[in-house]
């Protein structure tokens, strides 16, 4: 075990942990951004610096600070370590900088992005931005490709977080797509015509940070903070999909269906693209009950979770269910 | 005339080959090494020497190979880093292609010194025609038993290859370099864990620079004591220096450490001053990234101290008066020079070979190209020079890899020592893209 | 991406095999992935100084990798021709100290003259321009790399005819890598 200060606060954490992980244990608003690190792919993190944190002790034993920010999503803690997060101005300073960078080429077509309202570049922004931009030159763009029947690229929102690129290679047997060119004519592509469709690829939808990587089964069918999560599960006959999922339902319709992530957007439990695509009648699946939705989220506007669950509808849940429960509590509304 | 301890016997004809090298005392380093040292006494005489890395970031090359991991049972290697592509250098390729067999005995005796028994040369690809000499020299040096099974009895193998890059100077930087190697793009490795630790194929690895590991030749054959006696304090040895731009003698020089910077531009010995006759403007001693400094700081210190070829002289005064050795890579330019348009090239540079993986220079390197493209051609405002210092900040320390510095330094140098200029190109946007138009202190002058 | 290669599976040559084999004796059995940088000039020297996407999959065959794995890497080093190119591409170096001793008017001179335009093909085919960063030759500056052979020193308008000339003169097909071109690699 190592125990670290973070912002001041005192944790300890099992050999190994990332300085980002030891954070999400502390939890609130200490927590670096991540825009590229994702805790279930390996290879993912260290690329997109927006969780560049100081590290003002290196270790008990060697208690010189690090020369540069070190990003904390790829750093793992020693023993004694002290970290400078929110509390440090050069960490605030260099962040503000990297969401300049990450925004320079950006589109800002948020108005017509299926993103808006999960968009983490854009809680990014919100967060840790400025008003106003210094770039007056023309923003890169691309063309729009369809990527198969159910994926849509739209690579001039893309940041170049690989995130997508790891998971086709960890997930699906025969990845197609990676990282064409390079520079800032880098681009996530097939290079020539080819479909993304594997038994797992839909994942890619999911752990894209940003509007590159959309459903095209929901396009523009809805903005997200009108729809209601729903978990719900099904027996999928594919063995490596867990068939928990969300439904997002607009009145009775169920408009897309995505794997559930927690409250750091990652996904846990990875689903097949027959459940993702294919299963979009509410007959297609159990239902367990609204999905738990951060405070934070523009959904939570709507206020339409249980106050309390049922005890006997949590007796009968899979037990996967009772632990995100149990992990996410509903809101206690009203008390 | 100061030793050269490299270059010696380049011009003899048929050097290149086994048999006149040999004549000439070579692959005497490996009989010493393989038959009367251990490697840790190798190791021990390069530190010894005090001999840095000649690739451009001057790390102690001994203490470097001292940091090397040996776990039992996992094979170690050595990388010669051959890419070489920082602009203004390119004296790795001269010594390369006359000297091919300094570079590979080198290669054999710091491989045995490092205990690796697969190394590789890893050389720029448009070197091809270098490789071919190299591949020809490595075939005789298998074909006299300085390599492959058992070299010279010692009961030693090693197995040296040779291997092509593909057009792309960040696989100059080592972890890129390892990842170029393995078969991918040339995205730099977040570090921890260093090359020392898990390189080729997750291997403890040491990287070195071509000269650094030609050094190493005449270190193991005099002793390291005797190599630390050239040069001055902490700058030991030989240096070989690429000298071009607006020269009379352009070219490579091997250099005592501690010329003066004033003797080595105008002394007939080497470059021989300005050409043209006109005076000197400004000078990128190390490489385009360090930082560029105008005529009287090149030549004196801030405190008028004469200026030396050495590592320690040329940062003197830190970046706000000084800049560094770096690679050698010496590029003058005369008075006719526009600072602005040579920073926009630079820019260009490093904007085109960002490999685009963090996002700070992905983003950062086509910004400044941009900004000083606009400037260089008669559409700037003043408040884009300070932009530019701005951005190159935002840069600088928090990329994966040091071409975010690279890519901010020379930037930030040209504003600080030139900023009248780039004003000039704001407030005087037609006579500045008046094409040969230049601007001095004294007055703006068009040619 | 548009291709002009018949649509009969590119083959390498018996001569290629042999240095393919070669080359894979270089690498650990598990790390094969190794040799393809390699393989890639060997590719684009035997196929017409260009590879297109049927040869890059037959470079991932090749080495037993995903086409993907190829394309990422042709994609990312310059020196890899993604479209057909002319008889002979003329890689002009552009960077700082060769454009401080002339490359700008070079690489005009070399557009007048060929009739390309950088990035281009001249009408006749025969050469290709592009412009590239630092070559590691600015002592003899400014320069220009033809496959394996530097033309250094092209400050003046005979420089430039002679090096056009050979090229005019040479064989036309690129050659192998491992041939010997006939020519001397480098003037310095």
């Amino acid at each position: 075990m190592a125990k670290i200060t973070f912002d001041g606060i005192e944790i300890e954490v099992p050999d190994g942990t990332t300085i980002l992980n030891a954070a999400r244990q502390i939890g609130g608003n200490i927590v670096p951004p991540a825009m590229c690190y994702y805790t279930p792919i390996k290879g993912t993190g260290g690329k997109c610096r927006a969780c560049l944190v100081k590290v003002a002790a290196g270790s008990a034993k060697d208690p010189r600070p690090m020369p540069k920010l070190v990003p904390s999503c790829i750093t793992t803690v020693q023993d004694g370590m002290v970290v400078e997060n929110t509390v440090n101005q050069q960490v605030m300073d260099v962040r503000k900088g990297i969401v300049e960078m990450l925004l320079i080429n950006h589109p800002l077509d948020c108005p017509v992005c299926d993103q808006a309202g999960e968009c983490d570049l854009q809680n990014f922004a919100f967060e840790h931005g400025v008003a106003t931009t210094r770039y007056e030159e023309e923003r890169r763009t691309f063309e729009k490709i369809d990527i198969g029947p159910y994926i849509q690229l739209h690579m001039t929102r893309c940041i170049l977080c690989y995130r997508c690129v790891y998971t086709a290679d960890q997930l699906t047997e025969r990845r197609v797509h990676g990282v064409l060119g390079r520079g800032d004519a880098a681009e996530i592509g097939t290079y020539i015509d080819n479909i993304i469709d594997q038994d797992f690829s839909g994942n890619v939808i999911d752990v894209c940070p940003v509007g590159a990587l959309t459903d095209k089964t929901f396009r523009f069918k809805q903005r997200v903070w009108f729809t209601k999560p729903v978990n719900a599960h099904r027996n999928c006959e594919n063995p490596k999909c867990s068939g928990n999922v969300v439904l997002w339902y607009k009145g009775k319709d169920v408009l897309r269906v995505t794997a559930r992530k927690d409250e750091y957007g990652e996904v846990k439990e990875w689903i097949c693209n027959t459940c993702r695509f294919e299963k979009k009648e509410t007959s297609d699946w159990t239902i367990e009950g609204p999905s738990h939705i951060q405070r934070t989220s523009v959904i939570s506007a709507n206020h339409y979770e249980l106050p309390v669950m049922n005890p006997q509808v949590i007796a009968d849940l899979p037990e996967s269910s009772v632990r995100d429960l149990e992990n996410n509590p509903p809101l206690k509304l009203g008390r | 005339m100061g030793r050269k301890l490299l270059t010696e016997h380049i011009n003899v004809p048929g050097i290149d080959t086994f048999e006149v090298y040999r004549k000439h005392g070579g692959y005497r380093s490996v009989e010493k090494a393989l038959k009367t040292m251990t490697p840790d006494e190798v190791v021990e005489e390069v530190k010894k020497s005090g001999l840095r890395g000649r690739g451009g970031a001057g790390f102690p090359t001994g203490m470097k190979w001292s940091f090397l991991a040996k776990p039992e049972g996992v094979p170690r290697h050595l990388v010669c880093n051959a890419d070489e592509s920082e602009p203004g250098t390119f004296k790795d390729r001269h010594l390369m292609s006359k000297l091919p067999h300094l570079l590979i005995e080198g290669m054999i005796t710091s491989s045995y010194a490092l205990g690796a028994n697969t190394s590789y040369i890893y050389i720029r690809g448009e070197l091809l025609y270098v490789l071919r000499i190299l591949e020809k020299a490595i075939a005789e040096a298998y074909a006299n038993g300085f390599l492959g099974k058992n070299i010279l009895g010692s009961g030693y193998d090693l197995d040296l290859h040779v291997h092509p890059g593909g057009g792309a100077y960040i696989c100059g930087e080592e972890t890129a370099l390892l990842e170029s190697l393995e078969g991918k793009r040339g995205n730099p490795r977040n570090k921890p864990p260093f090359p020392a630790v898990q390189g080729l194929y997750a291997r403890p690895t040491v990287v070195n620079n071509v000269e650094s590991i030609a050094a190493v030749v005449p270190i193991v054959n005099d002793g390291g004591e005797e190599y630390a006696k050239l040069g001055v304090g902490k700058s030991t040895g030989t240096k070989l220096i690429s000298a071009c731009g607006h020269l009379n003698k352009p070219g490579i020089y091997e250099i005592e450490l501690g010329v003066p910077v004033e003797e080595f531009i105008y002394s007939d010995e080497y470059c021989g001053g300005i050409w043209k006759g006109r005076d000197l403007k400004a000078v990128v001693a190390g490489g385009s990234s360090v930082p560029i400094l105008p005529k009287e700081l090149i030549l004196k210190t801030a405190a008028g101290e004469n200026r030396l070829m050495t590592y320690e002289s040329l940062s003197d005064g830190g970046f706000v008066t000084g800049t560094m050795l770096g690679s050698g890579g010496f590029i003058a330019m005369d008075e006719t020079t526009c600072i602005v348009r040579n920073t926009w090239s630079f820019s260009r540079f490093y904007h085109h070979e960002s490999c685009g993986q963090c996002s700070p220079c992905r983003e950062g390197t086509g910004w400044l190209e941009k900004v000083l493209h606009r400037l260089e051609h008669g559409h700037g405002h003043m408040h884009d020079i300070d932009l530019l210092v701005s951005v190159a900040k935002q840069i600088e320390g928090n990329t994966i890899c040091p071409l975010g510095e690279a890519a901010a330094w020379p930037v930030a140098a040209a504003v600080r020592h030139f900023r009248h200029e780039f004003e000039w190109h704001v407030t005087n946007p037609a006579e500045a893209t008046r094409p040969g138009a230049y601007y001095s202190s004294k007055a703006a002058v068009a040619v | 991406m548009e291709s002009t290669t018949a649509p009969v599976k590119p083959q390498f040559s018996p001569a290629a095999q042999a240095e393919i084999a070669r080359l894979f004796t270089h690498y650990p059995a598990e790390r094969r992935k190794s040799a393809l940088l390699p393989l890639l000039h060997i590719a684009q020297a035997e196929f017409g100084g260009w590879v297109s996407p049927e040869v890059q999959d037959l470079v991932a065959e090749t080495i037993g990798i995903l086409p993907i794995e190829v394309y990422e890497v042709s994609s990312f080093y310059t020196m890899f021709n993604l479209k057909p190119v002319g008889k002979h591409v003329l890689e002009i170096c552009r960077t700082g100290p060769c454009m401080l001793r002339g490359s700008d008017e070079l690489t005009a001179q070399l557009e007048r003259i060929t009739g390309a335009k950088v990035g281009g093909t001249s009408p006749d085919g025969l050469f290709t321009l592009k412009e590239v960063e630092c070559l590691a030759a600015c002592g003899t500056a400014p320069i220009v790399q033809v496959r394996e052979k530097y033309y250094e020193q092209l400050d003046t308008p005979e420089a430039v005819d002679a090096m056009l000339n050979e090229l005019r003169n040479l064989v036309h097909r690129p050659l192998l890598p491992w041939e010997e071109t006939g020519l001397a690699h480098s003037q310095q």
